[in-house]
């Protein structure tokens, strides 16, 4: 399997704190600071209890394989070429849950509850934006 | 007096066709209405409600369904939650009709996704610049591995077989062999699902939904109204719908929308899963099936498996499930939810010949809209003939 370039990554302000920590090589996540949850995706409004204090923290990183499934047909390019890729929720040490890759090892190998930490891609981009697409790794 | 058994459905079309190339979407909406409309002994002067959804009516399609039908409708609802809305819309146009706001309601759907080769489970949705979307797109989230995701989350808590799926598609099709209408009619095996090429593990391609083009059309009026026309009313005893989603909060993603929008229907209908003679739910994909049993309370999450062995789900089942062959055999052209109310009311009007439950009284429709996995819809409807 090719390591897969992924599409552009599209921010509004609400969300460009995730993909800029990404770029830095951080797992970015909001705390709420009012009633102390945790949540992803990012927003403007705490999702439990819409406040609007909220701020981000830097996550671990770590975290487990919820489940994933393995994609052997994606006719739309570039996930295409890339089949199978590892298609999969991890979830977090602090507690939400990521759609994302599992790169790093053999499709064939990734199980439910195996140990993962996040792997970041940065974007080649000539807008000027400096993200990456967060994608998880098996944990050493 | 309770919404329960107010409203019924009081004709039914489900257009015949499921290759299209040359109709368009509203084209086969319209020759639905009135085939829906002759089978309720109703015209189209006397339709004063229009719901409708598509693939792709965008925010006024409602609006332009009116317009080519040439409808002024005093109550206009283009909801669109995916392949549920025409479940939501019945139980709208039964809320409307209910508090007066209309007396007939008519509900249309329509799509020519497999002639123009819309990639439904495969190829959608990674072109979006919505930011929300990022979260999705850059990863190449596909239709069929969301649900995929579900069904690998099954296999591993609860030992689910690959086979037991499989058992899913091979009574699908086994039922719409005794469809004339439904696009594959050939029997399977077990063996045949398992052996044809995975698309999304553990979901193999004879596990998935076929494309095809189609359509159909449902009237609604009030009971009353309906004992006058001229097929048997089948009474709207129940509704409930949902909406799931995830991460926050990290849910069980086994939850589906069935479990809050079934427990509202039941408990509108007063009637209990033991009561039920026939279910059509809304399948994707067979674990869509499995899980939707499950979560409609026909038995505990995890148990899904067995539950669908050995026979039970088929004609002469405990409980059969979708004979008009579902969207695995029949006909799914993208949103095929409609079709799960017009079959229950042909088989409790008695019309099925072959694939006939025998003295249907009851039934409940449930569809699921979206990607399972990801975030969905549910809309259920319990339907009863006296």
């Amino acid at each position: 399997m090719a390591d897969l370039t992924h599409p552009k990554v599209h921010a509004s302000w609400e969300t460009r704190g995730y993909w800029e920590g990404a770029a830095r090589g951080e797992l970015v996540l909001q705390r709420c600071r009012a009633c102390s949850t945790v949540q992803h995706k990012p927003r403007g409004v705490c999702a439990t209890c819409l406040s609007g204090d909220l701020e981000h923290i830097v996550a671990s990183g770590r975290g487990t394989v919820y489940t994933f499934t393995v994609t052997h047909q994606n006719q739309a390019p570039p996930f295409a070429a890339a089949c199978p890729y590892v298609m999969a929720y991890v979830q977090t040490e602090e507690g939400p849950r990521i759609l994302t890759h599992i790169v790093g090892c053999d499709p064939e190998a990734v199980r439910i509850g195996m140990a993962v930490v996040a792997d970041f891609q940065p974007q080649e981009r000539t807008d000027g934006e400096q993200f990456a697409v967060v994608r998880f790794r098996p944990a050493d | 007096m309770s919404l329960s058994g107010a409203c019924s459905i009081a004709g039914v079309y489900e257009h015949p066709t499921r290759w299209a190339p040359d109709k368009t979407e509203f084209q086969i909406m319209a020759e639905s209405a009135k085939g829906a409309l002759d089978d309720a002994g109703l015209t189209i002067d006397d339709v004063d409600g229009l719901f409708g959804a598509s693939m792709t009516m965008g925010a006024m399609g409602i609006v332009e369904l009116a317009e080519y039908l040439n409808l002024k409708p005093n109550y206009i609802d283009g909801t669109n939650i995916g392949g549920s809305s025409f479940l939501a819309h019945v139980t709208h146009a039964a809320a409307a009709i209910h508090a007066g706001l209309c007396q007939v309601a008519i509900v249309l759907y329509g799509s020519t996704a497999a002639s123009h080769s819309v990639a439904i489970g495969t190829g959608m949705g990674h072109g979006s610049r919505n930011p929300w979307d990022s979260f999705q797109s850059p990863y190449g989230m596909t239709t069929v591995g969301s649900y995929a995701m579900v069904a690998q989350l099954h296999m591993q808590r609860y030992g689910t077989k690959p086979e037991q799926l499989a058992e899913i598609a091979v009574t699908m099709r086994r039922h719409a062999s005794m469809n004339p209408a439904a696009k594959m009619r050939t029997p399977i095996t077990v063996d045949d699902v398992l052996s044809s090429r995975l698309i999304s593990a553990p979901l193999h391609l004879l596990d998935c939904c076929i494309i095809s083009d189609g359509g159909g059309a449902i009237v609604v009026t009030s009971t009353e109204r309906a004992k006058d026309l001229r097929r048997k009313p089948v009474q709207i005893l129940g509704c409930g719908e949902s909406v799931c989603h995830q991460e926050i909060g990290s849910p069980d993603l086994l939850t589906m929308g069935a479990r809050q929008a079934g427990e509202r229907a039941f408990g509108m209908a007063g009637v209990q899963r033991s009561d039920i003679d026939l279910a059509m739910v809304y399948d994707s994909f067979t674990i869509t099936v499995l899980s939707t049993l499950e979560n409609l309370g026909f038995c505990k999450v995890g148990e899904g498996g067995d539950f669908v062995s050995g026979g039970r789900i088929g004609l002469g089942g405990e409980l059969p499930v979708n004979l008009d062959g579902g969207g695995l055999s029949s006909n799914h052209p993208g949103m095929r939810g409609i079709f799960l109310a017009i079959e229950a009311t042909k088989q409790l009007r008695g019309e099925c010949g072959d694939r006939q439950v025998a003295n249907a009284k009851l039934a409940v429709a449930h569809g699921t809209g979206g990607t399972l996995g990801v975030a969905h819809s549910g809309a259920t409807l319990i339907l009863g003939v006296e």
